[in-house]
């Protein structure tokens, strides 16, 4: 997390929470693939469970419960509290975008998989699809506003 | 298309097919019409199967021009780990499921009411009505239809094998050499493309029927609409004193067996293997990430009151340095 950001937007110690939540996410998204196991991720002491998909898909969606209560307790926490005394940078507009992008076509896909709700072929792989962009736009993202030292929150 | 399918029965299996299908509370010809509103499913009942294979024949001479052309030789994959799956030379294969065979015959000969008796039936794709390849299929290249067929696009699939993975009956088989994988990475990603029964999707969509229906001179399967074929099932089960497959398996197919004798006897006395599947009692492979799901509407919720707590211990602060001051 940056300075800016560890000073405001959720504090040191949730902001690392949710790198780490993130990072969880990230990795057992990317285990929805059938690669862990061609790449022989799975095969490193203490991985197997990495080729396994309904457990990573399990892993997944705890993340997504952490990281939906996170993010409804940031978003208020801004606007109940941090708003009297900072702003969002535009760093963090892009990344809010593209967090609402992973989250809005993340419950797309967790609704697609309850019983009896059926999604048009097309829209079912705009979603599949579009989550995994809206993923990965939001680490190149991420990782670049670290370089820059873009934070989240700026002092008004 | 009423009509032509009575006329066509009449022909092919004369009287006595008639008959039966006359008995049977499921509409068959017009079962097929309500493919836009209904989840289809289709009834097997095993006492009447001879094991002539005619469905086998009929689904590869109807769905030969879905199967695999592969190009050859195949492009070398990394890493060495990564096998090559090919039937193109094996196309001829009918004792199991393989991208050229969608459906074969399975056999069994067990002793019931101290008889020895020899069923065969027909085995395929499930259509499970949560399939977990549609869910899981990292792509949407599986994709549950509203119809209740669960199909594999085969310009979409990259041959991954995952929904083979994450089906109970490790249905969907894999043709290296074919499809999306080949443009992009055929090195490094993907292998093919995934195969298996789409119940002739595109027969169903004209309101046909699928050809191992049609052309089963024994009226084995029915298809119609989901409710109406359980209560069919349960109407043969109570009949015959007999057992129904499918119906809660993996949280409910669209593919309901019936039978005289118990499955697990059935599933004692098949042959199992790679493409030859079981009929063990199968449990809900999607009914954890459901109630997760579920899981995912409290968790706003905790947010909530996390931020609510937070706004309430500030405010308190805040009061008190104002008394303070």
């Amino acid at each position: 997390m940056t300075d800016t950001q560890s000073k405001s937007i959720t504090g040191k110690a949730m902001g690392r929470i949710f790198v780490f939540a993130f990072i969880v996410m990230a990795f057992t998204g990317f285990g929805q693939m059938p690669i862990f196991k061609r790449y022989y991720i799975a095969d490193i002491p203490g991985m197997g469970w990495a080729a396994k998909f309904y457990l990573t898909h399990y892993i997944h969606y705890v993340g997504a419960i952490f990281l939906l209560a996170f993010l409804t307790y940031a978003i208020l926490d801004y606007f109940l509290i941090k708003r009297r005394y900072s702003k969002l940078t535009s760093s963090a507009c892009i990344r809010i975008l593209l967090l609402a992008g992973i989250v809005i076509t993340g419950i797309f896909r967790v609704l697609k998989n309850l019983p009896d709700v059926v999604f048009s072929p097309g829209f079912t792989m705009f979603v599949d699809i579009s989550h995994l962009a809206f993923m990965l736009l939001y680490l190149l993202t991420a990782l670049l506003f670290r370089i820059i030292h873009s934070g989240w929150l700026k002092d008004i | 298309m009423a009509k032509s399918i009575s006329r066509r029965t009449f022909l092919k299996g004369g009287i006595a097919a008639l008959g039966a299908a006359g008995v049977s509370s499921v509409p068959l010809p017009s079962s097929a019409m309500e493919a836009d509103r209904h989840e289809l499913a289709t009834l097997i009942d095993i006492r009447k199967c001879i094991g002539c294979e005619e469905c086998v024949y009929a689904c590869q001479e109807t769905n030969g021009h879905k199967f695999p052309k592969p190009e050859k030789p195949f492009p070398r994959m990394y890493p060495g780990r990564v096998k090559v799956s090919d039937w193109s030379g094996k196309q001829d294969e009918t004792g199991r499921l393989t991208p050229y065979n969608w459906l074969f015959i399975q056999e069994a000969t067990v002793e019931d009411k101290g008889e020895e008796k020899t069923f065969t039936f027909p085995r395929r794709c499930m259509h499970c009505q949560n399939p977990p390849c549609a869910d899981l299929c990292p792509w949407g290249a599986a994709r549950k239809l509203k119809n209740g067929i669960t199909r594999i696009h085969p310009d979409i699939c990259l041959g991954g094998s995952k929904c083979k993975d994450v089906c109970p009956w490790d249905i969907p088989q894999r043709q290296t050499g074919v499809g999306l994988y080949l443009d992009i990475l055929p090195a490094f990603a993907g292998n093919g493309v995934m195969f298996k029964c789409d119940r002739c999707y595109d027969l169903i969509g004209l309101g046909k029927l699928p050809a191992c229906i049609e052309v089963c001179p024994e009226q084995v399967q029915t298809i119609g609409p989901r409710d109406k074929i359980i209560k069919e099932a349960h109407r043969i089960k109570e009949e015959i004193d007999g057992y129904i497959y499918g119906e809660t398996e993996n949280g409910g197919t669209n593919t309901i067996y019936v039978s005289p004798v118990p499955f697990d006897k059935l599933n004692r006395a098949i042959q199992k293997g790679p493409g030859i599947p079981h009929l063990d009692p199968v449990e809900d492979s999607m009914a954890h990430a459901d109630n997760l799901a579920k899981a995912m509407l409290i968790a706003p919720f905790a947010g909530l009151f996390a931020a609510l707590g937070k706004v309430w211990s500030f405010t308190k602060k805040d009061s008190r340095q104002e008394r303070r001051s």
